[in-house]
């Protein structure tokens, strides 16, 4: 397995657990794999970033501009702030959640409208879902990240097992069962525009 | 086995594998998880000292003891500690000693982006630099090595992406090493002129000898590919460097500090360009330099940020990656919902207060729309600004002058700032945000929460109790929720002369997650108040009302304080 992961979001919104499993992944699949996290400051509420690199041998831990096969976003500003990270014909898997940023909040600014076209234009694919419904659903509103991680297996072709595995691997046991919930429903729920 | 681990926790394992038996620290982001994942370990005494003086002074003790010890801290936690440092390279070591300094270049998290590599060439302390995970458990573990062979303390140097990114390391076991006879030697542990006059000539000697020796460590390691260019470098950099220029020929420096001088000059005869590429000064380009090593370095990368795959292909190979450039609304750290802090720094602004305030989470009052904050320095600060303001210009700037800091910052180096103020006749006011943890670095105990790092129950030191003592006039407890009783207290404590605190106590919003229903909103009129509270759960609509996000909603209630038309509601339980 081979594949630069952008996974992007905001602070809470657990692209910590997503990476792990993806490095619990790599673990399973014997590959040489390298993750780079954000702690500290950069966490509260604010734009964050995390760098996960699968590959026979990974040097770097950081994906760089126009290196990232897939961009993991957890929210659509964020998506389209990291477009640049995205190679030439690369996907974008996107949560269409909307967490406004303050200057929205405060209306300095306006949040933009049309970024599921600007990814299109700039993606070579965009699978685009509502996380946030599909993990109200399970019933666990938390669940979003897991839920996006499932869509995003399903797009690099990983069997469900296999996935399922890293969860178990990664999550707490007894986050396990609801966890396993929203990855099958992100598993199965790809809906490509 | 192969196991995915964190720059940090590779460093803890290494010091566990190592034999080691005291580690204190005070957690700074990114040196954080080091002391919390040894403090999992069972044989190893882990602790969390106030500050990083002391944090060092424990290391020390447990070192002349006869133990091996770490002590742990962000860079701008070498220049709190600095003072034991410089004279325990010295006394040097019993029991083996690593410092482990976490630098953060781009500051990520940090006031400034100082190069820890300076302290090791001008305290005389080797420095490691691991560039991976499976490093950083190696390099520590030979740390303690030559922490003993060579009878100094030594540095363990990471940068944020380091000690933040995951890569693979091989568990070993811990090697059980006794504890050293401690005797009684006053001409190496008591350092004052007469035995210090002999140990400067020791830490000179012993100087000489490791640098002599560094070109033969396989840890600095030359991997000869083409011939036109030769890079030196070290750390993460590494990887930057062997991914962005496969053919270069490469010297990669395991020890910063002392360089491997004849080493770098073998290397350099060559190769026929020699770069340097390091993050930050130019510390290693300007020793080889000064050696009369030709070289380049700091001409061609800038010393502000971080390096990258990207950057160096663009300065050396030319490529430079398409970039779109993007106006979009930007996504600053924020306080959290819920946070006690943001009705505290509402009522500054509103009392249009001059803010000295500190390094935490509440830094971000000085983030719009609260924008309450006139000044951040560093670990303490907040206490001394606010004295120096007044005796600056009077009693009328300390009228309408507070001093802000949380709880942790306020015990690692607030209380002599305090008593600064009461022995030099101050009137000034502080207030001590007190939300029962270390915030930022997530949620660490200090010597007020009544837990320790092992999470074992300890004494609550009684902040207020404190204050009394140490004669301040007035000392006051208020609920950071409670906005009326904030705004009276700040204007009773600015108005009083002698020196005001003013406890403003509520635990973090995000520990205890039992949380009131969501705020509601009906009949909203549009004034615009409730906005200036900058909390990320209550969003403008197009049309000017507030709707409040009840899934980021933590029902705190300050928004239903603020609002003047009674519009927002507190969820009923």
């Amino acid at each position: 397995m081979k594949a630069n992961i952008l996974i992007v979001g905001v602070g809470g919104q657990g692209t910590l657990l997503a990476s792990r499993v993806l490095g619990a992944l790599a673990e399973i699949e014997g590959s040489d794999c390298k993750l780079s996290e954000v702690h500290g400051m950069s966490q509260r509420g604010g734009s964050v970033v995390t760098h996960v690199k699968i590959a026979p041998e990974v040097m770097s831990p950081i994906v760089g501009v126009g290196d990232a096969d897939v961009i993991l976003a957890f929210e659509e500003l964020e998506a389209l702030r990291y477009i640049n990270y995205l190679k030439k014909g690369g996907t974008v898997v996107v949560n269409t959640q909307r967490i406004l940023p303050m200057p929205v909040i405060t209306g300095a600014r306006s949040y933009p409208e049309d970024i599921l076209d600007e990814l299109n234009g700039a993606a070579g694919k965009v699978i685009a879902l509502d996380a946030l419904a599909i993990a109200e659903k399970v019933g666990e509103l938390r669940s979003v990240n897991v839920v996006m991680l499932g869509a995003l297996a399903a797009h690099l072709g990983v069997p469900f097992e296999k996935i399922d595995a890293a969860l178990k691997a990664a999550v707490k046991p007894k986050l396990y069962d609801i966890n396993r919930r929203a990855l099958e429903c992100g598993y199965n729920a790809r809906e490509d525009i | 086995m192969k196991k995915l681990m964190l720059g940090n926790e590779a460093i803890a394992r290494g010091a566990y594998e190592a034999g080691v038996r005291v580690v204190s620290a005070y957690p700074g982001t990114p040196s954080t998880e080091v002391s919390e994942c040894i403090a999992k370990y069972d044989e190893v005494y882990a602790e969390w000292a106030p500050n990083e003086k002391v944090a060092c002074e424990v290391a020390v003790g447990a070192s002349y003891a006869g133990a091996r010890s770490m002590v742990c801290m962000k860079h701008v936690g070498v220049n709190v500690a600095a003072d034991p440092i410089f004279t325990a390279a010295y006394t040097g070591v019993n029991g083996g000693m690593v410092i482990l300094a976490a630098d953060d270049p781009g500051m990520h998290s940090s006031q400034n982006e100082q190069d820890t590599r300076f302290y090791a060439r001008s305290a005389h302390i080797p420095m490691l630099e691991p560039a991976d995970s499976a490093e950083a458990k190696e390099f520590t573990k030979l740390a303690f090595a030559l922490s003993e062979e060579y009878d100094t303390p030594v540095f363990v140097r990471t940068t944020t992406r380091l000690a933040h990114s995951q890569s693979f390391v091989e568990e070993a076991p811990r090697e059980e090493v006794p504890l050293r006879p401690y005797v009684k030697d006053v001409s190496k542990y008591t350092m004052m002129p007469s035995s210090a006059i002999g140990r400067h000539v020791a830490v000179e000697a012993r100087e000489d000898r490791l640098a002599a020796d560094v070109n033969g460590f396989d840890i600095n390691r030359e991997e000869m590919r083409g011939t036109e260019t030769g890079i030196i470098c070290s750390g993460v950099v590494y990887q930057y460097v062997r991914e962005a220029l496969p053919d270069a020929s490469v010297l990669k420096l395991g020890i910063v500090y002392p360089l491997a001088l004849e080493k770098a000059r073998a290397f350099a005869k060559k190769v026929k360009r020699l770069i340097v590429v390091e993050e930050l000064e130019p510390f290693i380009e300007n020793q080889l330099k000064a050696h009369g090593i030709p070289c380049e370095g700091k001409s061609i990368f800038s010393k502000q940020g971080e390096l990258s795959v990207a950057l160096i292909r663009e300065k050396l190979l030319g490529v430079k990656a398409e970039e779109r450039k993007l106006d979009l609304p930007v996504r600053p750290p924020v306080m959290c919902a819920g946070c006690p802090h943001r009705g505290v720094f509402y009522i500054l602004g509103k009392l249009k207060l001059t803010v000295s305030a500190d390094i935490g989470c509440y830094t971000l009052g000085a983030q719009p729309p609260l924008a309450a904050v006139d000044t951040v320095l560093c670990m303490g600060a907040s206490v001394g600004i606010a004295h120096g303001f007044e005796k600056a210009r009077g009693r009328e700037q300390s009228e309408h002058t507070v001093a802000v800091i949380g709880d942790s910052t306020f015990i690692h180096s607030g209380i002599t700032g305090i008593i600064n103020a009461v022995y030099n006749k101050s009137n000034i006011t502080l207030i001590i945000l007190d939300n029962s943890t270390t915030g930022m670095t997530g949620h660490q105990q200090h010597p007020a929460t009544g837990l320790t790092l092992k999470q074992e129950p300890a004494k609550i030191l009684d902040i207020v109790a404190l204050c009394k003592t140490v004669g301040c006039d007035s000392v006051r407890v208020v609920d950071s929720y409670d906005l009326a009783e904030v705004e009276k207290a700040v204007k009773e404590e600015v108005a009083r002369d002698g020196v005001s605190v003013i406890v403003a106590k509520r635990p973090c919003a995000l520990l205890d997650r039992h949380y009131p229903p969501a705020c509601t909103v009906e009949d909203c009129r549009k004034c615009g108040m409730c906005f200036r509270l900058g909390c990320p759960a209550i969003e403008k609509q197009a049309d000017g009302s507030a709707r409040i996000n009840a899934s980021l909603c933590v029902g705190c209630g300050l928004c239903a304080k603020v609002c003047r038309f009674g519009a927002i509601k507190e969820g009923k339980r």
